[in-house]
């Protein structure tokens, strides 16, 4: 027991750096390397690419609405769970396979429930694609509640077990019915997200998203479950303590949640961009994730802003590889620096305020 | 009898670099840092040995991807152990750096639609009498020196956790830092080299991939092999003999999914591919806790 708080601690220690005041810092480092990485792009490739990365991403009101909007959607969601997750401590690094596992359960209900469900087709098949989600998180918060195995190997091992069924499924049970193509048939028109509009690919997924970044936030910020959430994340043993809180529902809950905002996103992205379910239906939106929610400093308004920013980073940095020959896989290293940026000035500005505190390194 | 020799020969092949990255997994987690960004050692590796072996040759594509490794390394023990950040969120930046930095050089020094790349790859070295035995012996001893060298490290690592000083360090700094530190071992110093000499290890796996294997370089080639050894060294129970049967075990579902395809049998290999996943995590919960290093992705402040 004391051995599981004491790891608690470590991570509540994590939770407490990442979300103190994360705007000035963050907005330093997001500065920074966007102004280097816009620097070197233009030196070394000219303004022919840097012309090409703003008209793919924010530059024209199409790429604009969508590409990067619709792009940024998966990412604010799975963002938001990873928030949450690391606000309470849990490091949940299995939002990849979560979204799988919600893309799946959004497919099915869509193919398999139009018939007999009718205008409820759409909602059930989102709803089904958030608790599947959560039953994927799950398994790894039981696990972890039950058997004290770390939530780091078990999620890791949950995304390859999600992924490999999405590639039986689709070469299966869920196979369209030609059988020659690894993927789902396609959704009818009753189980899809509607869009904006007959000329944009823009969807309600924005809206929900928006909605769901506003909600978390109050909850986190204005509940008494968010203040519990927000006390186990800070300090397990503070928590315990007070003879009110228990760890260990709380941190389920928040796993729990987590899993549903993936897979919630699982089933947007199916009903809303492509239909239909195949392989490497994510193009690691759960593991960007990660990387949204630490910009944010764990903030879920933070998250809009830093989904929307590597959105357009992701599209600007293909249609850069489309029109200018820039490989768009600079926008990973981008995005990568950008944490790595962040986390060494927090972890270095919070171990400065500790020694002037006069408190010990050790 | 048909299909069980071209398995084990692909048994083998898909579990060397899976063998390397596990054992490299092994003792940085055994020092009580889980370095997620072996993956990132892995890519970094495959591509450095790409453009060792290009100018230099074999040699120089080992070299490289040594080279890779201990730079990932570097970087990580930098984060975790001086800057005391996170170490699964460094992990992870830095395997997300590691692909876009990888598959960004690839495209800028090879072109854009990558072109067919000729790289001089490593011969199997037959060893004589081993490799006369039958039916398991051309699969095991008729492969390039980098699987003998897993062979080796899996033994040699066991003596030096088991019967060394400095294994024994290592050991308690993953199991009691503070008792370690009370004993006059160096715990940074322990976990620094544990984290740089696991991460050449992957990088040596990815060297492996592109000079014994595959020949060329790939975007995104490891596939995944990072966070698979560190499925293997929980199967494998955090200990060198373990972690080699692990090894096997992962390497022959992989393996399966060609055998499957080439000779037709009714099984999904979709579902093969998933059993060692599967396996690891009942293996979590059968196995007593005590297994894992208890300080395992704890650093203490």
């Amino acid at each position: 027991m004391t051995e599981r708080a004491a790891g608690r601690q470590r991570i509540g220690v994590v939770a407490e750096q990442l979300a103190m005041r994360p705007w000035a810092a963050a907005g330093l480092a997001v500065s920074g390397v966007l102004v280097l990485g816009a620097a070197l792009v233009g030196l070394v490739y000219g303004g022919a690419a840097m012309h090409a990365f703003w008209a793919g991403s924010v530059g024209t009101w199409y790429a604009l609405t969508s590409g990067t909007l619709v792009r940024a959607v998966p990412l604010i969601l799975t963002g938001l769970g990873v928030a949450i997750a690391f606000r309470a401590g849990v490091f949940n690094i299995g939002a990849e396979g979560q979204l799988l596992a919600g893309a799946i359960a959004a497919t099915y209900v869509g193919l398999r429930g139009a018939g007999a469900l009718g205008a409820a087709t759409l909602p059930l098949a989102l709803l089904a694609g958030a608790a599947a989600g959560a039953a994927w998180a799950g398994v790894a918060a039981l696990l972890r509640a039950r058997f004290g195995i770390l939530e780091v190997i078990s999620t890791l091992m949950l995304n390859f077990v999600a992924a490999d069924l999405v590639s039986y499924l689709v070469r299966g049970p869920l196979q369209e019915p030609l059988h020659i193509y690894p993927q789902s048939a396609t959704l009818p028109s009753i189980a899809r997200l509607p869009h904006f509009g007959p000329s944009t690919r823009l969807h309600w997924g924005l809206v929900l998203a928006v909605v769901l970044a506003l909600i978390v936030w109050w909850v986190l910020v204005r509940t008494a479950a968010g203040f519990q959430l927000r006390v186990v994340g800070a300090n397990p043993f503070a928590a315990a303590a007070t003879g009110r809180i228990s760890v260990t529902r709380v941190t389920t809950h928040a796993f729990l949640i987590s899993g549903g905002l993936a897979g919630l996103a699982g089933a947007v992205e199916v009903t809303a961009v492509t239909y239909a379910l195949y392989d490497n239906l994510s193009p690691g939106y759960g593991f960007t994730a990660i990387a949204v929610a630490i910009l944010a400093g764990l903030h879920p308004l933070g998250v809009l802003c830093t989904g929307f920013l590597f959105a357009a980073l992701e599209t600007g940095a293909t249609a850069m590889q489309r029109d200018a020959g820039v490989p768009a896989a600079w926008a990973s290293a981008i995005e990568a620096a950008l944490i790595l940026a962040i986390i060494a000035g927090v972890a270095l500005r919070t171990r400065a305020s500790n020694l002037a505190r006069g408190g010990s390194e050790e | 009898m048909t299909g069980l020799d071209p398995l084990l020969a692909a048994t083998v092949r898909t579990t060397t670099p899976l063998l390397l990255a596990a054992l490299g997994e092994l003792v940085t987690e055994r020092a009580g840092v889980i370095n997620i960004g072996l993956e990132g050692a892995i890519i970094g590796g495959a591509f450095a040995a790409t453009v060792g072996a290009t100018h230099f040759g074999i040699a120089g594509g080992y070299a490289g991807g040594l080279l890779a490794g201990a730079g990932v390394g570097a970087l990580l023990a930098l984060f975790v152990l001086f800057v005391r950040a996170d170490q699964i969120i460094t992990g992870t930046a830095i395997t997300l750096l590691a692909f876009g930095t990888t598959g960004a050089l690839y495209h800028a020094v090879y072109g854009a639609g990558g072109v067919a790349l000729s790289i001089p790859t490593s011969a199997a070295l037959r060893i004589p009498a081993l490799a006369a035995i039958p039916v398991v012996g051309p699969a095991l001893f008729d492969q390039p020196a980098a699987t003998y060298l897993a062979y080796v490290l899996v033994g040699v690592l066991w003596w030096h956790f088991h019967r060394t000083h400095a294994g024994l360090d290592l050991r308690a700094v993953g199991e009691s830092p503070r008792a370690a530190r009370a004993a006059g071992v160096r715990v940074t110093r322990v976990r620094a080299l544990a984290i740089v000499f696991g991460s050449m290890l992957g990088g040596l796996a990815g060297a492996v991939l592109v000079l014994a294997q595959a020949g060329t370089f790939a975007e995104g080639m490891s596939a995944g092999r990072g966070f698979i050894a560190i499925a293997i060294v929980a199967l494998g129970r955090w200990n060198p003999l373990g972690v080699a049967v692990a090894a096997v075990v992962f390497g022959v579902a992989t393996a399966m999914q060609y055998v499957v395809q080439a000779l037709g049998w009714p099984i999904r290999y979709e579902l093969v591919l998933m059993l060692p996943y599967v396996l690891t995590l009942l293996a979590l919960v059968l196995s007593p806790r005590s297994a894992a290093p208890a300080m395992l992705a704890r650093l203490d402040q």
